[in-house]
């Protein structure tokens, strides 16, 4: 049973990401490509991976989707439709990502023999949260730091890069320049 | 349970998700829709991670702390990116990468 459900998971996956980067309208485009992350998240559920999958819902599909669904209703009229790519241009580019996939599987074959090492214990919340803090051996404690920084640096950085008033000045230069 | 699958299986659909990414990124002209195949591409890096940690070290989790830390990299990533992102539409009125060239010649 488990095991239909991951399959039917894994083909949505793989369906949904095709109809994120084919899509013409990009809010559908946003909303496929929810679909995949949460499909990616119950994956992780049935792996036991409950914090994993739990981060992915609330920080990915609930975070930065709602992002991307509301910068695109804040530049797109909500009935906009994109171009499609030109033909070649389309050939070209699926050439190149089907030359990497064929390298990849390249490299896969031999990944038939990894099996499933025994003795899986599904992490408790406890040994996270005490291995993201500890500087032992398994500690994680300089990336959990340094990802707080960059929270930080990215934060700052996106009001002072969003905020108007800031560029008033250089754009009036800039559309004089234009005139 | 999910060891009747073999890894393979997850890291075909993993592999094929990351170059699906690729495709999106060179075919697609709108900034947007470049930042969705992006984070196609992040998800399943994060997506191979968990998977080879759950198969070939399920006792320890570096896999594990590693998609965590890849998710929120991407979180970062997105809010400056969105921010980029209306500063050109204020900018310029479009985010077509193609009209987006001041800075070019």
């Amino acid at each position: 049973m488990e095991q239909i459900i991951t399959y039917i998971l894994l083909a949505l996956m793989l369906i949904f990401s095709v109809m994120t980067v084919t899509s013409g309208r990009i809010l559908r485009s946003a909303v496929y490509l929810l679909t995949v992350l949460v499909a990616t998240a119950a994956i992780y559920f049935i792996m036991q991976y409950q914090f994993l999958a739990a981060v992915q819902i609330t920080l990915y599909a609930g975070g930065i989707v709602v992002l991307i669904i509301f910068s695109i209703l804040l530049t797109h009229h909500i009935e906009h439709r994109m171009e499609n790519p030109v033909f070649w241009k389309a050939m070209i580019s699926a050439l190149a990502a089907l030359g990497a996939v064929a390298m990849i599987a390249w490299v896969l074959k031999d990944a038939q023999s990894i099996q499933n090492v025994a003795g899986f214990i599904p992490p408790k919340m406890e040994d996270i949260g005490m291995a993201l803090l500890s500087y032992g051996k398994q500690g994680y404690v300089l990336p959990f730091e340094v990802i707080s920084v960059l929270l930080l640096a990215a934060m700052i950085g996106a009001i002072a890069v969003a905020k108007p008033a800031l560029l008033q000045f250089k754009n009036k230069n800039f559309k004089q320049d234009d005139q | 349970m999910i060891s009747n699958i073999p890894a393979l299986h997850f890291l075909i659909v993993g592999s094929l998700m990351f170059f699906i990414g690729v495709y999106g990124f060179l075919t697609r002209k709108n900034i947007i829709a470049m930042l969705l195949s992006a984070e196609l591409m992040i998800n399943a890096v994060a997506f191979n991670f968990a998977i080879l940690n759950r198969y070939v070290f399920p006792v320890h989790l570096e896999g594990y702390f590693f998609s965590l830390f890849i998710i929120a990299v991407a979180a970062a990533d997105a809010a400056v990116a969105i921010a980029i992102i209306i500063n050109i539409y204020r900018n310029f009125d479009t985010i077509e990468v193609e009209e987006v060239d001041d800075m070019k010649y």
